[in-house]
């Protein structure tokens, strides 16, 4: 008798020799749990008639394989029962077996019956659709007041506010027009009192006069001097001799 | 009619049944009384009275059109003579080739309820995986909800269709499972007296 292995299936999963399906499944390219055991056992034992002489050597290692297949396929089926179902005793294992192949029998008789029921109904033609639309829920409003819908409706009526665009007629003066003034009034004068100077100013002029006053001194034209926060600024020209005094210290 | 006096002084149920066979035409799944009712805006025992002279007008032998009770409602169907003729220009694709492992894992999601892919599996003995996927996909079952413990297994019921394809009033026309099948003792019996056979 030839080996085991070139035992030929022909399995929902699988279709070929014995040991193409053991190294599928070795290579984890064919799931344990997609094979059906039973049908192989099946293949084998009428091979086994059909020779009508009993191969030992043959039947042993057929034996050894599918158990290692069946336990293979057990661990991936169930893989967190192992634990419990190790603790069975025999007896107990052999009773969950009965429950469960009664169970699976079952299921089996149940499947041919609806198998028959097809056919009986084959001559039973209707139409399929889709789902019909569900009907719309009803909406369960609370006892509403006219009156209060009216003034809702008065208030969304009215005409919104008109929102003040004021801001983008806003009008920036040129910075250089301060640099020029501070230069001018330096020339007459070492220092003078920024808050003094721009006054008279509105609040943009004042903030541009500011970026004004932080050039020149970024240009090392002024010096700045504050007593405390929020005190007024002093201004004052910085000489050209203390100016490259400055510039040759830090060079 | 048990009550015709009383019905034929009220309004009378003829217009009813009408109506009722109006809104079964353009249902495309069957229609519980209850829907019917609501539909028309009638009562149920009208309604019933309504369907018992469209199922006598609607039958077997008298109409090319049948009314049947299945799925939980009433639905139009093509009478039984005409199947050949229907069979030439329709196909049947919800029933066309269900493998055994469709049926099993079919009658394991109408016999227990909802149930996931490891309990389906857990029975047959093999991965439910893509029998589940070809049931979802005919439309015989649907997901209903998933197990109860965090991040449990989706489980699945059968569909009004699935009682439709089989002709079945209800879940509860399935023969009872104990008619089916060997109990658990008598394969228990058998597995012995195959062991003690070998051993011998």
């Amino acid at each position: 008798m030839t080996t085991v292995y070139d035992l030929p299936l022909d399995l929902d999963a699988f279709e070929g020799p014995f040991d193409l399906l053991l190294t599928l499944v070795l290579k984890e390219e064919l799931e344990p749990a997609e094979v059906d055991v039973a049908a192989i056992v099946i293949a084998f034992v009428e091979r086994l008639a059909e020779r009508d002489q009993l191969d030992l050597e043959a039947c042993g290692e057929f034996l050894v394989l599918i158990a290692s297949l069946l336990e293979l396929k057990a661990r991936a089926l169930f893989p967190d029962e192992e634990a419990e179902l190790g603790e069975l005793e025999p007896e107990e294992a052999a009773e969950e077996l009965a429950r469960r192949l009664a169970e699976y029998r079952r299921m089996k008789e149940a499947a041919a019956w609806l198998s028959e029921r097809l056919v009986a109904e084959r001559e039973r033609y209707f139409r399929v659709g889709p789902a019909p639309l569900a009907p719309r829920p009803e909406r369960k409003l609370a006892p509403q007041d006219p009156h209060q819908l009216a003034a809702v409706l008065r208030a969304l009526a009215e005409p919104p506010p008109q929102v003040s665009l004021a801001h983008m007629a806003l009008r920036f003066p040129p910075v250089s027009q301060f640099l020029e003034r501070f230069r001018a009034l330096l020339s007459r004068r070492r220092r003078f009192d920024f808050d003094t100077e721009v006054s008279e100013l509105d609040r943009i002029e004042q903030a541009v006069a500011f970026l004004a006053l932080l050039d020149l001194h970024k240009a090392g034209e002024i010096s700045l001097e504050q007593a405390a926060s929020f005190a007024p600024i002093r201004v004052s020209r910085v000489d050209e001799e203390r100016k490259s005094e400055w510039t040759a210290r830090f060079a | 009619m048990d009550r015709p006096l009383r019905l034929i002084t009220a309004n009378p149920v003829d217009q009813l049944a009408r109506t009722v066979e109006a809104l079964l035409v353009v249902a495309s799944a069957p229609l519980s009384v209850d829907e019917l009712a609501q539909a028309a805006d009638d009562g149920s025992e009208r309604i019933e009275t309504a369907l018992g002279l469209l199922s006598d007008r609607y039958r077997e032998g008298r109409s090319g059109i049948v009314l049947e009770r299945v799925a939980g409602g009433y639905a139009f169907r093509a009478a039984r003579e005409a199947a050949e003729a229907c069979s030439r220009l329709f196909e049947r694709p919800v029933e066309r080739g269900l493998s055994a492992a469709a049926l099993e894992t079919l009658s394991i999601v109408a016999y227990l309820g909802p149930s996931s892919r490891p309990e389906i599996a857990r029975i047959r003995g093999v991965a439910a995986d893509s029998a589940v996927a070809g049931l979802l996909e005919r439309g015989l079952i649907a997901e209903a909800g998933r197990e109860d413990a965090p991040g449990g297994a989706v489980r699945y019921r059968t569909t009004p269709l699935f009682e439709r394809v089989f002709g079945l009033e209800s879940l509860a026309a399935l023969p009872r499972l104990d008619d089916l099948g060997e109990s658990a003792a008598e394969i228990r019996e058998r597995l012995h007296s195959v062991a003690v056979g070998k051993t011998a």
